[in-house]
């Protein structure tokens, strides 16, 4: 993949993947001069109205999960004899049970709650992880070129080569699934994304003055790369690492709906769907509420990712 | 250039041999023993053990490895376990439901997110452009099972509109394109939006406008054709989004694809089957980027290949 244009960025972004870093102008790498710029991006960020809704529909699913014990109706396992119909059948949304129940006459509301406990653990631990290697295998492949570059690379290459969610699913068939091996597993996924664009930025970092001058003035490695590398590419790992929440979600959601994700009786967003499938047709609801909540997680954090990069990004245009 | 496309073929086959590896050393580890599986609960040791050799399972890994890639150049992607066929058979029997699939999914892709992009960017600022901004965002951030299983719902069960799943007519064929498609059209959207407000900044824009041209006319003669270019050469990279949508797609429409094939292979542990599908699906990939890449100098001469 040697060509001179980079097809593969825009499968996460129409921007180009080296437009993101902040540029090497008064770039004296000053602790101060960094943080008056975080503050006016914050600022900046707080003036889009996407950007705010997409906080709050976060801050709203962050708190329903770290509180689900108080802000829960019912507890989620609980199978209610009064939650199915005389048929057996489940409750569509009522008075007592909001969301309706499920199969086995539980609250819905309340299993959507727990589920986004398991969304958002697998989303930051998955995608935590996804960035912290990407992030690593970027860095020194773009630093260090070479054989570094080319093992790296190519192993990245064999990656995207791969459709992601067969290697998922054949990942998660290996073990027996729990809540930390599909984070591993998507972990292992999604890092590939992060790489090419630390990559592609650090490589034309190293080659930037300042960094040639810091090396040739004697700088130790570690200076190098944390003092000065690592802070220009903290605005790109910031936006990619946002987006990457929403695919990590997404992924977890599709492996819970093949049944190979979360297992019941965890609830998670993808396996209350997995559970349900079957009497759609008659209980409708029982997917359109967990698929709401997967699609505006995901979304948020996708419009958070978009308004993040407009504001840390000062050479782009922005929207025109 | 002719080196250029020569170390480029090298190149992808050494990644497809790397594909093969990892995949092979994947189903290696897998803690099921498909022997005993094949002979069946009631089969004696004898038996089990019996099938083991026939298949070479009880030789060491590298040999197995070398014994699957020198089939795997005869064209042989050896035998299912479990239906008895070859998997070059199978997978070519699935193959034009796929492909199929695929060129609805393209279709809707490009219409949809095309036509949202083109709207956006002539609305641009307005509620409009910012509606369609979010819409497609939120294409890219639902889950195919989801879309699907609402398509469905809405237009199958309970408008009538579209069969429940399956395979055959023009009309089954709609609500599985639609849902495939709905991630990409959501990149494209996005893609069309930022391409046309460049294109449209462009001063033989103002040209063609100053010369008299009416705006439609500029539109659809100049602007429109030279935002399209670059993306369409994109198109070959939408195999790799194709190749991970299509397990799920498939079997929530129950579309006899590769997808479906290979997700039967997975619950069922059929270790070849799964090969051949991986292998497969990666070759797609690889040849996608491929002519992405070869196809991009050739509609902006400004890109040259290395």
């Amino acid at each position: 993949m040697n060509s001179t244009h980079d097809l593969e960025g825009r499968m996460t972004t129409d921007a180009k993947p080296d437009a993101v870093a902040l540029p090497a102008a008064g770039q004296t790498s000053r602790q101060t001069g960094n943080q008056t710029r975080r503050q006016g991006a914050l600022e900046r960020l707080l003036r889009r109205k996407l950007a705010i809704i997409a906080l709050v529909v976060i801050t709203i699913i962050v708190g329903a999960a770290l509180f689900a014990p108080l802000v829960a109706p019912f507890d989620p396992s609980e199978q209610f004899f009064e939650g199915l119909t005389l048929e057996g059948a489940p409750l569509p949304p009522g008075e007592r049970f909001w969301l309706g129940t499920d199969l086995l006459g539980r609250d819905v509301l309340s299993r959507l709650i727990y589920g986004a406990q398991t969304s958002l653990i697998i989303g930051l631990v998955a995608n935590g992880i996804a960035v912290a290697v990407g992030a690593l295998v970027g860095i020194l492949a773009g630093f260090f070129r070479g054989w570094v570059e080319t093992v790296l690379m190519r192993f990245t290459d064999l990656m995207m080569a791969f459709p992601a969610l067969l290697l998922a699913i054949t990942l998660a068939a290996l073990f027996r699934p729990s809540l930390w091996i599909v984070a591993m597993v998507i972990a292992m996924v999604n890092w590939v994304q992060m790489a090419r664009v630390v990559y592609t930025e650090t490589r034309s970092l190293s080659e930037r003055e300042f960094i040639v001058a810091e090396r040739a003035m004697g700088a130790g490695l570690g200076r190098v790369l944390f003092r000065h590398i690592l802070p220009h590419l903290l605005s790109s790992i910031v936006v990619f690492g946002t987006l990457g929440i929403s695919t990590t979600v997404l992924l977890e959601a599709t492996l819970s709906y093949l049944g190979i994700g979360v297992q019941p009786p965890t609830p998670s967003w993808g396996n209350i769907i997995y559970e349900n499938q079957t009497y759609f047709t008659s209980a409708p609801w029982l997917v359109f509420f967990p698929g709401v909540a997967i699609i505006a997680l995901a979304l948020a954090f996708n419009l958070l990712g978009d308004a993040l990069r407009e504001v840390l990004d000062p050479t782009q245009k922005g929207r025109h | 250039m002719v080196s250029y496309v020569i170390r480029r073929l090298l190149q992808s086959a050494l990644i497809l041999l790397g594909v093969s590896l990892v995949t092979f050393i994947l189903l290696y580890l897998i803690p099921a023993d498909p022997a005993r599986q094949i002979a069946g609960r009631s089969a004696t040791a004898q038996t089990v053990e019996n099938i083991r050799e026939q298949l070479g399972l009880n030789l060491p890994f590298y040999e197995q490895y070398v014994r699957y890639l020198l089939n795997l150049l005869q064209g042989d992607l050896g035998r299912s376990y479990l239906q008895k066929t070859e998997v070059s058979e199978l997978i070519a029997a699935r193959l034009p439901a796929t492909l199929l699939l695929m060129a609805g999914a393209i279709f809707c892709e490009l219409l949809i997110g095309l036509t949202m992009g083109l709207v956006a960017a002539l609305k641009r600022n307005t509620p409009t452009d910012t509606t369609l901004m979010v819409l497609s965002f939120t294409g890219v951030s639902s889950p195919q099972f989801v879309i699907g299983i609402l398509l469905l719902y809405v237009f199958a069960v309970q408008l009538g509109w579209f069969p429940i799943g399956g395979y055959g007519t023009f009309m089954h064929l709609v609500l599985p394109s639609l849902t495939l498609g709905l991630l990409g059209a959501g990149w494209y959207a996005r893609m069309m939006r930022s391409a046309m407000l460049d294109v449209l900044r462009q001063d033989f824009i103002r040209t063609a406008r100053a010369k008299g041209l009416k705006r439609v006319q500029v539109l659809f003669g100049h602007a429109v054709p030279n935002a399209l270019l670059p993306i369409i050469a994109m198109i070959g990279i939408d195999i790799g989004l194709f190749m991970s949508g299509i397990v799920v797609v498939e079997s929530v429409f129950g579309w006899p694809g590769i997808g479906q094939l290979a997700w039967q292979a997975i619950q069922r542990v059929d270790i070849p089957i799964i090969m051949g599908v991986t292998l497969v699906s990666a070759c797609a990939i690889v040849l996608g980027n491929f002519l992405a890449d070869m196809v991009a100098p050739l509609i902006d001469p400004r890109i040259k290949l290395r």
